[in-house]
């Protein structure tokens, strides 16, 4: 019985356009914390110096420190987005397909 | 001695494995702190009552494993930022940024830089698949029996090498903040944990979780605003004077020595990562929510209040050089840049005193022992999970067992797990623990992670490759920490390591894929045949949440 609920979303282009979809927007954030956070890495090991120079002339702020609580902040604002749309649009999405199968099962 | 003893602590729940050459230093015994004992007796009768009171709202195995599923986004991030940030967190990372400055933060945001992926990746999937433990989605669709046991060793293993470390790392703790024996420390941890979880299941354990975060980011906030009002709440000045009196100078914002070899970054870096993702404590928190929706929002709470207080810590371990750091009266013998009384890990503990008397040096030292205790509950509760729910129930009674029944296997293995952390906490008190957590890590990165992931992702997995990969990843972590420097050399005797890095994750994990990859492959059997046509059915629950066991009525 479930198999047969699973069978009717899956053939339900709305299922196709969702994985789409979400898929793209989660692997498209994913790739941008982990090419920024192992691009960190890496300058960690090969430039450590560069990290260590001041932002400004001047200034005690430097370029590490910036750039760390930039990730800090960008990261979890990336998450917050990733929340704000799954738990509203997707999840309607997810809704529909649910009903739309119940429908058919009657 | 100061440096030893840093290390010990500072690993007591984290990798730092670049500080892991040195062994366990015997701490010293200090002066019966009241005020500590006081808050910290407060603490515990307050959780004590809330055990009482989930006691009596545990009954099915739902409620014991997952509090029925009925935690709220916001109440099930505050406890998964409190399983994440332990005592070490507290003190290692002040302690950190105290003597390497810079090199701190760039450990903190590695830390804080897996919770992103998680959720992009993992949470949904999670939530969707899962009931109890994360080796129901690994099983899901493959061998019950067979990748259940696999799964649920390497969980004990992890969580075995996790309390080993905790374990030590709070008998030391203790001994230094409270001035109680060790042993005695020991037994008191490991009783009280004992209480939590056997009485009060899930429910009791998130609240004391949540409770001890709670204590957690106000102790340091606390801190923090205190400490910095010395400086006029100013970045710059604070830096400056820094800067002019710590012994690295200018270069206390440069990246030190600790991450100097790519290898060892890169290395560290997917440890910490994905190794966060395959800690059966932390993956049990996603399934004590009531769906997606609010697993989600779990990861998003979570990571704020973890990031927030990283950056509170950062701030705290650099008013530390100044406060700490330039004050006679912290140091043995009163001479500045000497010994720090109580050793290097007090840092954090010295800057309460400091800034906030006897009061809030109490209130730290109550916040890191119910910090120990929390995380040490949490483990208890997904090893004796482990045993419960997959062993005895799914592999043993192969789902005869009754919820009662259950219920009393998964109260005895906890009152074993925690006899175990005791005996093995006063068996490893004089080792290097370093190599435990490394282990934690590795393991957890390179036996769970794997093939966690490829069943929710990959379609083509059997229960052949979920094998080989599981064992093989487990096997591979185990054997690069023990060939590694930090064993073969410093805990075993020998002249040279066999495996040049301290970090397995890099190399480990791709064995781990491959395995699974090339035993899955070359799997022709029919049941393989059936396993991969299972993959469809699970993808459209894994995606909608639709059968996912939902708050309350398994």
């Amino acid at each position: 019985m479930s198999s047969a609920m699973y069978e009717r979303m899956r053939t339900n282009p709305k299922f196709r356009e969702l994985v789409a979809r979400r898929g793209r927007f989660a692997w498209t954030l994913a790739a941008i914390v982990l090419v920024m956070f192992y691009g960190f890495v890496l300058t960690v090991a090969f430039n450590p110096a560069s990290l260590g120079q001041p932002v400004a002339e001047g200034s005690m702020l430097t370029v590490g420190v910036a750039v760390e609580l930039f990730m800090f902040i960008f990261f979890w604002v990336l998450t917050a987005y990733y929340v704000k749309r799954a738990n509203s649009e997707f999840d309607l999405m997810t809704q529909e397909i649910v009903k739309e199968a119940w429908k058919e099962n009657k | 001695m100061m440096r030893k003893i840093l290390t010990a602590l500072a690993l007591a729940s984290l990798p730092f494995a670049t500080l892991a050459a040195d062994a366990v230093a015997q701490t010293e015994k200090q002066a019966t702190n009241w005020h500590a004992i006081i808050m910290f007796c407060i603490f515990v009768t307050m959780t004590m009552g809330i055990t009482y009171w989930a006691a009596s709202r545990t009954k099915s195995t739902a409620d014991f494993y997952t509090a029925g599923g009925g935690i709220t986004g916001f109440q099930n991030g505050l406890a998964i930022a409190g399983d994440y940030m332990s005592a070490a967190t507290l003190l290692g990372l002040t302690a950190m940024v105290y003597t390497q400055g810079y090199d701190g933060y760039i450990y903190m945001l590695a830390f804080f830089a897996g919770w992103p992926i998680i959720l992009f990746l993992m949470a949904e999937r999670l939530r969707n698949l899962g009931k109890f433990t994360f080796s129901d989605i690994t099983a899901y669709r493959l061998d019950q029996g067979k990748v259940r046991t696999m799964a649920a060793i390497s969980s004990l293993t992890v969580v075995c090498f996790y309390l080993i470390a905790q374990m030590v790392g709070a008998g030391q703790l203790i001994k230094l903040l409270f001035g109680l024996e060790y042993n005695v420390a020991i037994f008191a941890v490991g009783i009280l944990m004992m209480v939590y979880v056997t009485f009060g299941g899930m429910v009791a354990t998130t609240w004391v979780q949540i409770i001890k975060a709670c204590m957690l980011l106000t102790g340091g906030t606390l801190v923090m605003i205190l400490a910095m009002s010395q400086f006029g709440f100013s970045y710059s000045t604070l830096l400056e004077k820094a800067m002019s009196v710590h012994k690295l100078g200018p270069k206390l914002m440069y990246p030190g020595s600790l991450l100097a070899d790519p290898v060892t970054a890169i290395s560290l870096g997917l440890g910490l990562m994905f190794g966060t993702a395959g800690l059966p404590h932390i993956l049990m928190r996603f399934f004590t929510v009531t769906d997606a929706k609010e697993a989600r929002k779990s990861v998003l709470y979570a990571s704020g209040f973890v990031a927030y207080f990283f950056n509170v810590i950062f701030l705290m371990g650099l008013c530390g050089i100044l406060i700490v750091g330039q004050n006679p009266d912290f140091f043995e013998g009163g001479t500045v840049g000497g010994k720090l009384i109580g050793g290097g890990n007090m840092v954090a503990m010295h800057l309460a005193k400091a800034v906030g008397g006897n009061m809030l040096l109490g209130f730290l030292a109550a916040v890191a022992f119910a910090t120990i205790l929390a995380v040490v509950s949490g483990l208890a509760l997904a090893g004796a999970s482990a045993i419960s729910h997959d062993l005895y129930a799914r592999v043993i009674k192969k789902g005869t067992a009754s919820e009662a029944a259950e219920i009393r296997v998964s109260k005895i293995a906890t009152i074993c797990l925690g006899f175990v952390a005791i005996v093995l906490g006063i068996l490893f008190e004089k080792q290097n623990i370093a190599f435990m957590v490394g282990l934690a890590f590795g393991v957890a990165a390179a036996a769970n992670f794997p093939v966690l992931i490829l069943s929710m992702y990959w379609r083509g997995l059997t229960t052949r490759g979920a094998l080989f990969g599981g064992y093989g990843g487990l096997v591979s972590a185990v054997l690069f920490v023990l060939f590694s420097k930090s064993v073969w050399v410093d805990v075993l005797g020998n002249k040279a390591a066999l495996f040049p890095y301290t970090q397995p994750a890099l190399f480990a994990m791709p064995i781990a894929f491959l395995l699974a990859y090339v035993f899955s492959k070359t799997d022709s059997s029919v049941r393989a045949g059936k396993e991969i046509e299972a993959f469809e059915d699970q993808y459209v629950r894994a995606q909608t949440g639709y059968g996912a066991s939902g708050a309350a009525s398994h």
